[in-house]
């Protein structure tokens, strides 16, 4: 309970500027409504107005919060105006993208480490492949499979997948080499084979990178998902809400679609500190 | 089995390695007989060679020249065949097993049936005197509980050399007193020929019938001081002329191999 005090501090000071903020961005948008209508504002008159726009440049929390419990308590969940619906089809794109990275950064980081012509010939393309802006490739990688007949999840989280491999690998490779000389030193006077030194004792070496890379590989997915939802017109996720929000001028509908994604990522990553929590803590390697 | 066997053979051993600095030479020409039974120290300054050629009979390096024979055939061989037990520095436990996985580990790597490694678990733990911290974890065991542990390990699978690389380098006096008393038991109930290498006078001349004496630059044998010392030994046997005198000739050869530098 004592690291809660820093944190609802910081929130509150967050809080604070972002108030502070909302009436220096929206006051103009404020005084040119009164000078219209011909009347000058007091202070506090121009305070209540910059907090309560409709179509604000930079809308106060309240005005979010507001949005946000219409939008997930007060709707059906169900509802196409639910933002819990919206969370939910960005969330299963972000997870199938997570597995799938998961699973392919763990397989090339397993061939890097057993095999030296891939650690020379993978590893580059790689890195390359994390050096080419998502947002470029991303409606690249819809069209052509639209062309191939798929459309919906997959594609997403393929986007997702791409981005979530990366980490995954680097930290893998580095996991599955961790263990010293003179472990591997042993391995060889019990004459274990390639195969018994990877199950025993590089993989359970691996898991402290492991976890790492899966918070960072499932933030990333969330960001892939997100794009994926951009640039193909889709008409659910929360990247759509942010899209037509921003073609409509909604703009407390944007910051709500973010504060959700901003708290999908943050429960995703905190479950899986649950997981590498109680997982290390089992096998004795908690630090 | 006769009494005099020769177990380990080293003949004209040399060990070059090539490093940036340009190569080093690490063993020159040692010659090197470990008979059944023998409890061999191997001691000397760093850089002298003595983990290295402990190193060499394990297959864990490759001489650059001369031979070393494992019970008549190749290290590699002798590695294959699972011939020696091989303790390290550091115990080397793995956290995310217990102390008795720990043990089976080697156990499983060699296809052990699980009924045979259960038993096995039980009697090493029993030679080691640490029954009962089976399901213990690593990080619940003191250091020199941890390194019993790994000697456990390296007994599991039967083999007849066990070879020591300081196994009490990093532990303090008093455990290390306790654990020479403990090793030479345990040498006598099992009857292993064991290498063992240290850089204490005292460890060296406590445990060994037949003490090793190493020099530097070239890494080479300077002395092999056969002990005359019983094999029942107590602790207080460190206190006798005898004892002494040994202890005085390790420290000659010890001085006589730094005179060159």
């Amino acid at each position: 309970m004592r690291n809660i005090i820093p944190i609802l501090t910081v929130v509150g000071l967050l809080i604070l500027v972002w108030y502070g903020a909302a009436i220096a961005l929206n006051a103009q948008w404020a005084r040119d409504v009164a000078a219209r209508a011909d009347k000058t504002l007091t202070f506090s008159e121009l305070v209540a107005d910059t907090w309560s726009q409709e179509k604000p440049k930079l809308p106060a929390p309240h005005q979010v919060g507001a949005e946000l419990w219409e939008t997930t308590v007060m709707k059906k969940v169900t509802s196409k105006r639910s933002l819990v619906y919206h969370t939910w089809v960005t969330f299963s794109a972000t997870f199938l993208g997570f597995v799938m990275g998961t699973a392919l950064g763990t397989l090339l980081a397993v061939g890097i480490v057993f095999n030296r012509t891939m650690d020379m010939s993978v590893m580059p393309w790689v890195i390359a492949s994390q050096t080419i802006p998502i947002l470029a490739i991303a409606p690249m990688i819809i069209v052509v499979l639209n062309a191939v007949g798929l459309s919906g999840l997959l594609p997403k989280a393929i986007i997702s997948m791409y981005l979530s491999f990366f980490p995954v690998v680097v930290g893998m490779v580095k996991g599955l080499r961790s263990p010293d000389q003179m472990q591997l030193d042993q391995m060889r006077t019990w004459h274990a084979s390639g195969m018994q030194t990877f199950w025993k004792l590089r993989l359970p070496s691996s898991m402290p990178y492991f976890f790492t890379s899966l918070k960072v590989g499932v933030a990333a997915s969330l960001v892939g998902a997100i794009v994926g939802e951009m640039p193909t017109g889709a008409v659910a996720g929360l990247g759509a809400r942010l899209l037509a929000g921003s073609y409509y001028g909604q703009t407390v509908q944007i910051w709500s679609a973010l504060i959700m994604a901003a708290a999908l990522a943050a429960v995703m990553v905190g479950l899986i500190g649950l997981v590498q929590r109680v997982t290390l803590k089992r096998m004795g390697m908690a630090q | 089995m006769q009494e005099n066997q020769s177990v380990i053979s080293a003949r004209n051993l040399d060990l070059t390695f090539q490093t940036n600095d340009g190569p080093i030479h690490a063993l020159k020409d040692v010659n090197l007989e470990i008979n059944k039974g023998d409890f061999v120290s191997f001691i000397g300054p760093s850089g002298c060679g003595k983990t290295t050629f402990l190193r060499v009979m394990a297959d864990l390096e490759q001489p650059t020249g001369g031979e070393v024979t494992i019970n008549g055939v190749s290290p590699e061989e002798a590695r294959r065949a699972r011939a020696y037990g091989y303790v390290f520095q550091a115990a080397g436990l793995y956290p995310w097993r217990t102390i008795g996985g720990n043990i089976r580990l080697p156990l499983e790597i060699m296809g052990i049936p699980k009924a045979e490694q259960a038993e096995r678990v039980k009697r090493v733990l029993d030679l080691v005197e640490l029954s009962g911290f089976e399901k213990k974890f690593p990080w619940q065991l003191s250091g020199g509980m941890q390194q019993r542990a790994s000697i456990a390990r390296a007994l599991s699978f039967d083999a007849d050399i066990l070879l020591m690389d300081e196994p009490f380098g990093a532990l303090d006096e008093i455990v290390r007193d306790h654990l020479n008393e403990q090793l030479l038991k345990l040498w006598a109930r099992t009857e292993k020929t064991i290498a063992f290498v240290t850089h204490s006078i005292p460890e060296a001349v406590y445990l060994s019938t037949k003490i090793v004496v190493m020099s530097p630059r070239p890494g080479r044998i300077t002395d092999v001081i056969e002990s005359p010392l019983p094999r029942e030994r107590p602790l207080e046997i460190r206190e006798t002329p005898e004892f002494l005198e040994i202890a005085h000739r390790v420290r000659e050869g010890l001085r006589a191999g730094h005179g060159d530098d």
